[in-house]
């Protein structure tokens, strides 16, 4: 029954798409100024319908309606209730109804939120967007249909994965999407732009609430992530540079770049061909992105069960939206003249677009590189942490030197009123990092560079913070906030990397190990029987060598039954300066564990900074207009 | 649309990567170590499971026309499905080393004992070392060499019939 | 400005190699390089399998008898193919990898030189 009103919901959505791509090519053709009432009415009816649909899926899972294949391979009647419902977008299927709904709701409130601005352009982003949407239901109703029945219903659900039944796992899908898929109706947009001529600051004002929103969302997406993956998956990082996070992180770069310009595009309107380009790269990025995490053709940890057919599919797909965006790009576009003066606002922005286009350039290489190797001649070879730390990192330096330095200029041209305030403030930030290092510790001359640009950001953005008091100017709190949390985040990232202590060794139960700053007795193991899983606890009491503060850490290792996996689960005390962080493992035939001990000064810091980043856009979407 | 020699690069450049795309779904994306073949063995030294005293070194393998060396455990199922195709290639005079990959001896002989012995000689490689100079990671795995010492096929995981009827055709 | 310059080379020289990395740190670092290939999205420092636990105890081996970072990798590839380390090598295959960002970098820069460049152009003018 909810297959066949699933599938219903799905095809009128279909057709609605097809009236209103219709209506609007019809409304295009009249001189009114306004757009017909239909128009919205078919809008509304299509995003009614197509939450419809969803809830119709998370009924499914809530009621363990097994007649649906997707609830049945992704749900079990044991799950807890919450993560019956998050079930319905952990999976394939479902999470390509959740694009479905984010590009229609996206659709429908960009027609209603922009009335003021050009009928005709309002009318052809509706028609893009709606040819994207087109594209997905095809893809949905011909490949990965969530609402697909299954007979005989089975009795029980396949889908009690325990690592899949987290709180923050839960939450980091449907944050991503707004961010992944928030971006399709800016190039939808681009693209009506380039065809109707709408560009300009009005357009940048039409897009840059849109931009702000999937900017905060992927950002938060992605921190969610990396929370999620330091404490529950046990090896005490929250960063592998694996193909599936890169390709969340692609669209973050273009997303950043597009923000900043936007800014310029709307102050000076100029920097139109750019931003244009930065608005079809964005959504071409994330469909290149769910091709790489979904089509099998890369190997990781995050990949859904992959299908070749997908990739051909969406592949056709991402064919189609690049070819067309290339074809209007260039036959519509015209060439722009410019007006930069070294020492202004623009050219900093420019700068900011530089070192993103670089980012996103290294991380899509370090991506791809062994797929093309692979597929050109044959040799495979793993692009890892190592490649992107080597690369990236030393460009993280001049970033944050200019990122300081930036803000202190003023649009078209500034004075040069503020070099003591920079030498005195980069004076500070070196007395501040050799200070670290002469108490703390040494380290290499990249990591000084490191720490001195950062601190010399974090200072810059307090010393604003300071004028903003004095002037009660709003309008630069966020991009304050933003940067502040930045500088914070690279600095902390940097004090983890250089005071992190790690220790790997191998003890039996009632064995001590001594480092240099810590004692490590592991006391005994205990069983204890859960729900779903038996998990063996082991006991350590951990001495700190130098203060003889003592604590006690169990980490686990659980055995479940349904289906068979075994995870470890790491022992993990978090204060506010260090985290101490332990994990245990068998060896198999062996009485010995294999035991991974780390110390983490300040780790709770990097997760506070990287959310400052993402509250600096929040604030800045709350701000009123005449604030802003 | 004015066609300059940019938008032409573009075109092809966009053309180009959709098409390696399109090739890339079709491979295996899961690594194995089947494609090493080639080179040249490097020296070691295996010391015979019964008596410490017994050993061989690569020079004794040079003896053999073609070399089949067996990673094996007794405590591993796969292994022992494969081990019928081990002692019929055995009975086709085909040389093979048994090497007993994180073992106890005993539990060794007697999974010998039971399935038949097709080794002309079993070394021990208790901490799992000897297999790492062998380039193994996972047992069963095999490794058919020549008198040169050349790798000429790795099999990962039990032999089956196909990989048995390959090894024929190589070692005749 | 001479003062100001030669401030920096003093800075800079007192905060240039004060690096000290201990053998456990090495070890780990190689660790983090290496990928396994029974867990193959992790490293072998995060890995939990049997193979990550041998590999250790060569790699350890091998730092006992002397060997150097570089020595250890091109071992382990010699049995186990380039795909086992994390960083690419630099070599012919890879050369494309290494410097495509930087020739994209010194690429973008040129396109600011040049807009910023016709802005002063077209001011003279």
């Amino acid at each position: 029954m909810l297959s066949n009103i699933g599938i219903g919901l799905i095809v009128l959505v279909l057709i609605l798409s097809f009236l209103t791509i219709y209506a609007a090519y019809l409304d295009l053709r009249t001189s009114s100024q306004y757009i017909k009432k239909r128009i919205y009415q078919l809008s509304l009816l299509q995003t009614t319908f197509t939450v419809l649909s969803f809830f119709t899926l998370i009924i499914g899972y809530i009621n363990s309606d097994f007649s649906l294949i997707n609830v049945y391979e992704n749900s079990h009647t044991a799950k807890p209730f919450f993560y019956k419902i998050a079930g319905a977008w952990g999976n394939h299927e479902g999470s390509l109804l959740l694009w479905v709904n984010i590009l229609v709701i996206f659709s429908y409130l960009f027609l209603v939120f922009n009335h003021k601005h050009n009928k005709r352009f309002r009318l052809y982003t509706l028609i893009f967007q709606n040819f994207l949407i087109l594209g997905f239901l095809f893809f949905l109703l011909l490949n990965s249909n969530p609402f697909n029945s299954i007979y005989p219903i089975p009795l029980e659900g396949l889908g009690l994965n325990p690592i899949l039944q987290d709180p923050a796992l839960a939450i980091h899908p449907p944050l991503l999407y707004v961010g992944f898929v928030g971006c399709s109706i800016y190039f939808s947009a681009a693209m009506a732009s380039l065809i109707s001529g709408y560009g300009g600051k009005l357009f940048a004002q039409s897009i840059k609430t849109w931009v702000k929103i999937s900017w905060c969302f992927q950002t938060l997406g992605i921190i969610v992530g990396s929370i999620w993956a330091y404490y529950e998956l046990g090896w005490g990082g929250f960063w592998f540079w694996d193909p599936v996070e890169n390709a969340s992180l692609l669209p973050w770069f273009a997303i950043t770049a597009l923000m900043h310009s936007l800014i310029v595009l709307e102050k000076r309107n100029t920097l139109y061909s750019w931003v244009i380009i930065l608005c079809l790269l964005t959504f071409i990025l994330s469909v290149t992105g769910t091709f790489l995490v979904r089509s099998g053709i890369l190997n990781s940890v995050h990949t859904f069960a992959s299908d070749p057919s997908r990739g051909i599919y969406i592949l056709v797909f991402l064919s189609l939206m690049i070819f067309s965006a290339l074809i209007i790009f260039f036959t519509k576009n015209k060439k722009e003249t410019f007006n930069f003066n070294l020492e202004s606002r623009e050219t900093f922005i420019l700068a900011n677009n530089w070192f993103m286009a670089f980012f996103l350039v290294t991380v899509l290489i370090g991506t791809l590189y062994p797929i093309f190797l692979d597929v050109l001649s044959g040799v495979k070879i793993s692009v890892g942490p190592p490649f992107y730390n080597i690369v990236i990192i030393p460009l993280v330096i001049p970033l944050m030197f200019l990122m300081s330095i930036g803000p202190q200029f003023s649009w078209i041209k500034s004075q040069n009123k503020f070099f003591y305030k920079t030498l005195f403030l980069m004076l500070g930030a070196i007395a501040i990092n050799l200070f670290i290092l002469y108490f703390f510790g040494k380290y290499s001359l990249l990591s000084n560079l490191i720490f001195t640009t950062a601190i010399f950001l974090i200072l810059h953005s307090c010393f604003d913070v300071k004028k903003l008091f004095i002037n009660k100017n709003k309008a630069e709190l966020p991009r304050i906030i933003s940067h502040l949390g930045f500088g914070l985040l690279i600095f902390f990232i940097g004090i983890n990397h250089q005071f992190s202590l790690e220790e790997d060794f191998n003890l039996k139960v009632g064995e001590i190990k001594k480092t240099n700053n810590y004692e490590i007795n592991f006391k005994n193991t205990e069983t204890k029987e859960s729900k779903n899983y038996t998990a063996v606890i082991g006991n350590f009491k951990l001495t700190n060598l130098k203060n003889n503060l003592v604590q006690y850490l169990d980490p686990e290792i659980r055995i479940y039954s349904n289906p068979e996996t075994l995870t470890y689960e790491a022992a993990i005390k978090t204060k506010i300066t260090s985290d101490l962080y332990l994990t245990m493992s068998n060896i198999s035939r062996s009485d010995y564990y294999n035991i991974k001990f780390q110390n983490k000064p300040f780790m709770v810091w990097i997760w506070i900074s990287a959310i400052m980043i993402a509250l600096g856009g929040f604030i800045q979407l709350t701000l009123k207009k005449n604030e802003a | 649309m004015k066609l300059s020699i940019s938008k032409i690069i573009i075109f092809c450049f966009v053309a180009f990567s959709l098409f390696v795309f399109w090739k890339g779904l079709k491979k295996d994306n899961n690594y194995d170590t089947t494609e090493l073949i080639g080179s040249k063995i490097s020296n070691f030294q295996l010391i015979g499971i019964n008596n410490d005293d017994r050993y061989i070194s690569q020079e004794d393998l040079k003896k053999n026309k073609f070399t089949l060396i067996n990673f094996f455990a007794s405590w591993c199922a796969p292994c022992r499905a494969e081990h019928k195709y081990l002692l019929n290639l055995s009975d086709k005079k085909i040389k093979i080393i048994g090497i007993n990959f994180k073992d106890k001896k005993n539990n060794a002989m007697n999974f010998l004992k039971e399935l038949g012995d097709p080794y002309d000689f079993v070394g021990k490689d208790s901490n799992g070392k000897i297999s790492i100079l062998f380039g193994v990671y996972g047992i069963p795995e095999s490794i058919l060499l020549n008198s040169d010492l050349i790798v000429i096929k790795k099999i990962v995981g039990p032999i089956d019939q196909i990989q048995y009827d390959e090894i024929l055709k190589l070692a005749q | 400005m001479k003062i100001k310059f030669f401030l920096f080379i003093i800075y800079i020289s007192i905060i240039t190699p004060m690096h000290s990395s201990d053998n456990q740190t090495k070890l780990l670092n190689v660790y983090k390089n290496l990928r396994c290939l029974v867990c193959q999205g992790q490293s072998i420092a995060d890995s939990n399998s049997d193979f990550a636990a041998t590999i250790k105890l060569v790699v350890q081996d091998q730092f006992d008898d002397g060997k150097t970072e570089e020595e250890v990798y091109n071992f382990l590839i010699s049995k186990y193919g380039e795909w086992i380390v994390y960083q690419p090598t630099f070599n012919k295959n890879n050369l494309l990898l290494w410097i495509l960002p930087y020739i994209a970098l010194i690429f973008g820069g040129f396109i600011i030189l040049l807009i910023v460049r016709k802005t002063k152009h077209n001011k003279v003018n």
